[in-house]
């Protein structure tokens, strides 16, 4: 792995990704300790101010503060994608890398089913999954996790057909063990660093979904700091403080880039050939 | 290409939209609504609920309401709307040609700029022009769908007063206005996919320029644009057939959200307001119809391709 930063290092992308996630979880993990204001305090007096003074970003509609009710928000939107791609890349790696495994009719058969699933589009089937939950952060971050499920299992299962092939994996079934082993421990550990790379990138994409479902009402509920919810509530009263969309709608570019940068460096970084 | 390859890929889009109306039957099936009292409304008497039931089918095992729906859907008839009493089929028909409207618009404009772009970057590979394109798309693939349509109606309707801010008029009835409205959220959908296929062009390009059949051509003293619009292009563009028709995805997830901010009375927006209002047939023609849309469009891409590069030979 440390030959893997090293390379992610070299290029541009990579420094400048890295940099801004690891600004970004900082914030996110610091959240609250590094808000300067009570993020939930209204004030009626200072509604609609723009940015400046005691108030970096400005304040919202209520008054609130709206750089503290980012830096709080960012929990919600940043760790719970997080958690949403780490679910479904599981569940994908587990379906793809037994599917590579078993092969023949099975393999086909759920690759088919997988194929069929991706023709609904993320969204969509996410949109259902929330439909039928109920909607809240809880559900909504299940919704996205099962939406990247197929995906993750496409791109993991030819990674581990791959891995199928060598050496260390026919001595498994040789010695006699069982399927589950097989696939838990001999293939999943060597299909990891094509995932990570996938993974990252699709972090990006569930900041996005996740900011998505919250800002068409599914997601994050009120009085959530949550950033996709913010620029839905900010949008009555756009023409009274720009401001109050501007910051989370930027806030969500931010994080998004610096996975989208860091994606493409670990990708790079693990490809020599590019 | 061989009749048994039109065969298998026929057999395989209908597997899919098989898969799928299980999952958007299923899915319906466990919302917590009832047909019947939707139907009736809440004062409906026990008897009334009961005999709508009985009429409906709906005390039928789960499979048999399944098939029953699938036999109509076969024939075209995907049930009657919950909401509004009326055919789904039409509904959605109707609601689709809207959506079809801004979707060719939005797939046009991105063409229109997405090709030159990536086409620049890659012929000024590591110049200015092609640093300005890569970070540009970096923006463009990290602004979701609301962020840019929220922020378009902030600066070109609210503050420049520029274009209308939401709404929806028939192309029939007033083309000019039609199309003023469509703006907006034509540039909404087409941003992330300028951003994507940009650089997939770019990518694609920058290989063609390393090939032999390049060199060879630069070699027998052919102008730098003749090898690049004769050559390398013809090469380079093909496999952007295939990342628009997957991109469609992209594209009816968008529509979905962007139909919603603009107030378009297109098929995402009936999805919406079918989810919400729970109108289980609506949901369920909705959605297949979406997936249906995306497996037919990679389908014509995969037969666009093999007609464009003689080289492929679908067994």
């Amino acid at each position: 792995m440390p030959d893997i930063v090293r390379r992610l290092l070299r290029t541009p992308q990579g420094v400048i990704g890295l940099a801004l996630v690891l600004l970004v979880l900082t914030l996110a993990i610091l959240g609250p300790l590094a808000a300067p204001h009570d993020p939930d305090a209204l004030s009626p007096l200072r509604r609609y101010r723009p940015p400046g003074g005691d108030f970096l970003f400005g304040t919202d509609q209520l008054g609130r503060d709206i750089l503290s009710r980012l830096l709080v928000g960012a929990r919600a939107t940043v760790l719970l994608a997080l958690l949403a791609t780490f679910l479904g890349t599981m569940a994908g790696a587990v379906i793809g890398t037994a599917s590579a495994f078993l092969g023949g009719r099975v393999d086909e058969a759920v690759m088919r089913t997988v194929d069929a699933l991706m023709a609904m589009p993320s969204l969509l089937l996410a949109l259902l999954i929330v439909s039928v939950l109920g909607r809240g952060s809880e559900n909504a971050v299940l919704a996205i996790a099962i939406a990247f499920t197929p995906g993750m299992a496409r791109i993991t299962r030819s990674v581990a057909l791959a891995v199928r092939r060598q050496d260390y994996v026919n001595a498994a079934i040789a010695r006699g063990e069982g399927s589950f082993y097989i696939v838990t421990r001999e293939m999943l550990p060597n299909v990891v660093a094509p995932i990570v790379v996938e993974m990252s990138i699709r972090v990006a994409f569930a900041i996005m979904l996740f900011a998505t479902l919250s800002f068409l009402g599914l997601g994050a509920q009120p009085p959530a700091s949550e950033w996709g919810l913010m620029v839905s509530e900010a949008r009555r009263f756009m023409h009274l403080s720009p401001w109050m969309i501007v910051w989370p709608a930027a806030a969500i570019a931010f994080v998004a880039i610096g996975f989208n940068l860091l994606g493409d460096g670990l990708r790079d970084a693990l490809n020599p050939r590019t | 290409m061989s009749g048994r390859y039109l065969l298998r890929r026929t057999a395989l889009i209908l597997y899919t939209l098989l898969v799928v109306s299980v999952l958007v039957f299923g899915i319906t099936q466990v919302l917590p609504a009832d047909a019947a009292t939707m139907l009736l409304g809440e004062n409906a008497t026990p008897e009334q609920l009961a005999a709508i039931r009985a009429r409906l089918g709906l005390n039928d095992p789960v499979w048999t309401q399944y098939l029953r729906w699938l036999g109509g859907v076969a024939s075209g008839d995907f049930g009657i709307s919950l909401r509004s009493g009326l055919p789904v089929l039409p509904q959605v028909a109707e609601a689709l040609s809207r959506s079809l409207l801004l979707a060719l618009l939005s797939i046009g404009l991105m063409l229109a700029i997405a090709l030159p772009l990536g086409i620049l970057a890659a012929v000024r590979r590591g110049g200015l022009a092609d640093l300005g394109v890569s970070l540009a798309s970096y923006v463009g693939i990290s602004l979701p769908e609301f962020v840019t349509a929220t922020l378009g109606i902030l600066l070109f309707a609210d503050t420049l007063g520029w274009l209308p801010a939401t709404g929806y008029v028939p192309l029939t009835e007033d083309p000019a206005r039609s199309l003023l409205h469509l703006v907006l959220p034509v540039a909404t959908v087409s941003l992330i996919l300028i951003a994507h296929v940009s650089r997939m062009v770019r990518s694609e390009l920058v290989d063609a320029l390393h090939t032999d059949y390049v060199r060879a051509a630069r070699l027998k003293g052919l102008p730098e644009g003749a090898v690049l619009r004769r050559h390398a292009l013809r090469n380079a563009l093909l496999p952007t057939i295939t990342i628009v028709a997957l991109d469609v995805g992209y594209v009816l997830g968008g529509i979905i959200v962007v139909e919603e901010i603009f107030a378009i009375p297109g098929i995402g927006r009936t999805l919406i307001v079918a989810i919400q209002n729970r109108d289980l047939p609506m949901i369920q023609a909705g959605a297949l119809i979406m997936a249906a849309t995306y497996c037919l469009m990679n389908f014509a891409a995969d037969l666009l391709y093999a007609a464009l590069d003689k080289r492929i030979q679908y067994a």
